[in-house]
């Protein structure tokens, strides 16, 4: 039977076909990565952060498995914004829509960054201000609400694409902040980022990542994601696009009826393979027939009581 | 899980000048041409294909070339290192009459697989290319499984002089073979994919961050991930992929042409 559901949303003036979207810095480096996501399914990509010079990141480890998620200090690696143009044009076909995630020390490399963005042909832009393990970077910026309302209403002057803003759970008041990002006229939430974390080696005594402290992401922290949305839902009427441990179709739902318009997938990728992106449109539209939803707009925010 | 496991060098063995193995335990099951993350505490984590399958050792064989194998070069019995793996797809080793062309380091990736074949009664001939005979390596070792062994090197002060690839071409045009195994330096499996119609399978050699399939960092082509989809590649497959041969990217992801 065909699924009677229509998943297609809509994050203010940007249509999606499905409300699943690939999470900034999986497989999202290059175009060629990006294009077998987009066969996946995903509704929309966003790419790596790219900073205005190239970036090598941390080294090794990065990257390790835990019982409930994966931690990361990846350290922001990219190959800056000029080189970065070239992988975007190659997407310039794409009917599913790029969305450009950037992160910058202050306004000035932020709208810089937003404009070569907007030149390349992108959908939309994520400003990353919230990455938990790069000095004077994202979560640095983005825990202070009057520099993310000055990055913000700085970046939308100076670009005509809308311009979303990805939060971090580690800042202490999560929902001002994200009423500053409203206030500088932001056209979506993004939340969460990671979740500060660490892992520590016994026998060598000495924390595993070669940047010590890391972000958590996976199963664990899809809790801290949910209440964060629905947070957020409660103090700003703009879009929100909720990201964190979401692995099923009932996951993303749950992100929904907390005040999501669309959900980001990150660590799933690595639980459920990259055709996540089509297992979770179909536990969407399996648990809408199932529950009488016609539209993805009618779930969201609907756990506001 | 993965995350790595920290165990103790069972021992260290010189090869010949810049060049040795490293054997662990590690109990569970290996396939040639699978690789392991290797950390070296406070220095990188770096993949490392096995060299050596026991049943409950397991080895690696490095060339000291950059900051983490140069750690790793001064590393003694009983120094620690994590592991995790081991990752990729491995060889498929089918075929009654197999070509091996090792290239430099490639010959401690593709020893395991001669072994392996041999075990299972099929024959096999090897290439072992170098620049000069004083970095040939596992030569004995691939002489004990009873192989045709063919060495090359670059200065002719062993074996046929030129690299490996021209000597391969010679052998195809003379013998016949099931398919052709190779890992090496990356333009002479391109060169050796471009001059053969037989079945073929190269190991590819990445940067890797994660080696679990979520970074992008290691991917080539349409997103193939050398990590999960790898590292070991059909010739069908790479003769779609533009990067091959051509260029790997560095850390930040950026092009670097070979």
């Amino acid at each position: 039977m065909l699924p009677l559901a229509d998943i297609s949303t809509n994050i203010g003036s940007l249509p999606l076909k499905n409300p699943t979207m690939l999470a900034s810095g999986i497989m999202d480096e290059d175009a060629g990565s990006m294009k077998r996501i987009i066969k996946c399914g995903a509704g929309a990509i966003v790419t790596k952060s790219i900073g205005l010079q190239p970036r090598e990141g941390y080294p090794n480890p990065t990257l390790i498995e835990l019982e409930y998620g994966i931690l990361n200090a990846m350290g922001l690696p990219n190959p800056g914004i000029d080189e970065f143009g070239e992988e975007i044009l190659q997407l310039k076909k794409s009917k599913t829509p790029i969305i450009g995630s950037i992160y910058g020390a202050n306004a000035k490399e932020f709208i810089e960054l937003g404009q070569k963005m907007e030149d390349y042909g992108v959908s939309a832009i994520e400003l990353n201000l919230s990455c938990p393990h790069a000095k004077r970077y994202g979560l640095e910026v983005g825990s202070d609400p009057k520099l993310i309302q000055i990055i913000t209403s700085s970046v939308k002057v100076n670009v005509k694409i809308p311009v979303f803003v990805k939060l971090s759970p580690n800042a202490t008041n999560i929902s001002e902040i994200a009423k500053a990002a409203e206030s500088g006229n932001a056209d979506a939430i993004v939340a969460i980022n990671s979740v500060k974390a660490m892992k520590i080696d016994l026998d060598l005594k000495r924390p595993i990542l070669s940047n010590k402290i890391g972000g958590y992401s996976g199963r664990a922290i899809k809790p801290i994601g949910v209440r964060c949305v629905y947070e957020i839902a409660e103090h700003v009427d703009i879009p929100i696009i909720g990201v964190g441990g979401i692995l099923s179709g009932e996951d993303a739902i749950e992100y929904m009826m907390a005040g999501a318009s669309a959900i980001q997938i990150g660590a799933g990728v690595y639980y459920r393979e990259l055709d996540i992106f089509k297992k979770i449109k179909k536990e969407i539209e399996q648990w809408m027939d199932k529950h009488s939803y016609k539209k993805i707009s009618d779930i969201v925010g609907v756990a506001h009581l | 899980m993965n995350i790595p496991k920290i165990t103790k060098i069972l021992e260290v063995k010189n090869e010949v000048k810049d060049i040795k193995t490293i054997t662990f335990n590690h109990p569970e099951g290996v396939d040639p041409g699978q690789f392991f993350m290797i950390w070296i505490p406070g220095v990188d984590e770096i993949p490392m294909s096995v060299s050596y399958i026991d049943k409950d050792v397991k080895g690696i064989t490095f060339r000291k070339v950059g900051d983490a194998t140069s750690a790793l070069y001064k590393l003694k019995k009983e120094d620690r290192i994590g592991i995790r793996g081991p990752y990729g797809n491995g060889f498929e080793l089918q075929g009654n009459h197999i070509l091996f062309v090792g290239g430099g380091t490639g010959v401690a990736t593709l020893a395991p697989a001669v072994e392996y074949v041999v075990k299972n009664k099929s024959s096999a001939t090897v290439i072992i290319g170098a620049k000069t005979k004083n970095e040939l390596f596992f030569e004995d070792r691939l002489e004990k499984c009873g192989v045709t062994i063919l060495i090359s090197t670059d200065d002719g002060s062993k074996g046929f002089k030129g690299s490996a690839t021209d000597l391969a071409q010679d052998i195809l045009k003379k013998e016949n073979f099931d398919s052709v195994l190779t890992c090496g330096p990356e333009v002479m499996m391109k060169i050796l994919l471009d001059s053969t119609t037989i079945p073929f399978q190269a190991s590819l050699e990445r940067y890797m961050k994660c080696a679990i399939g979520l970074c992008g960092q290691c991917c080539i082509g349409e997103g193939l991930r050398v990590c999960i989809d790898g590292p070991i590649f059909d010739g069908k497959t790479l003769k779609n992929i533009q990067d091959f041969g051509v260029y790997r990217r560095d850390s930040a992801g950026r092009k670097v042409r070979f």
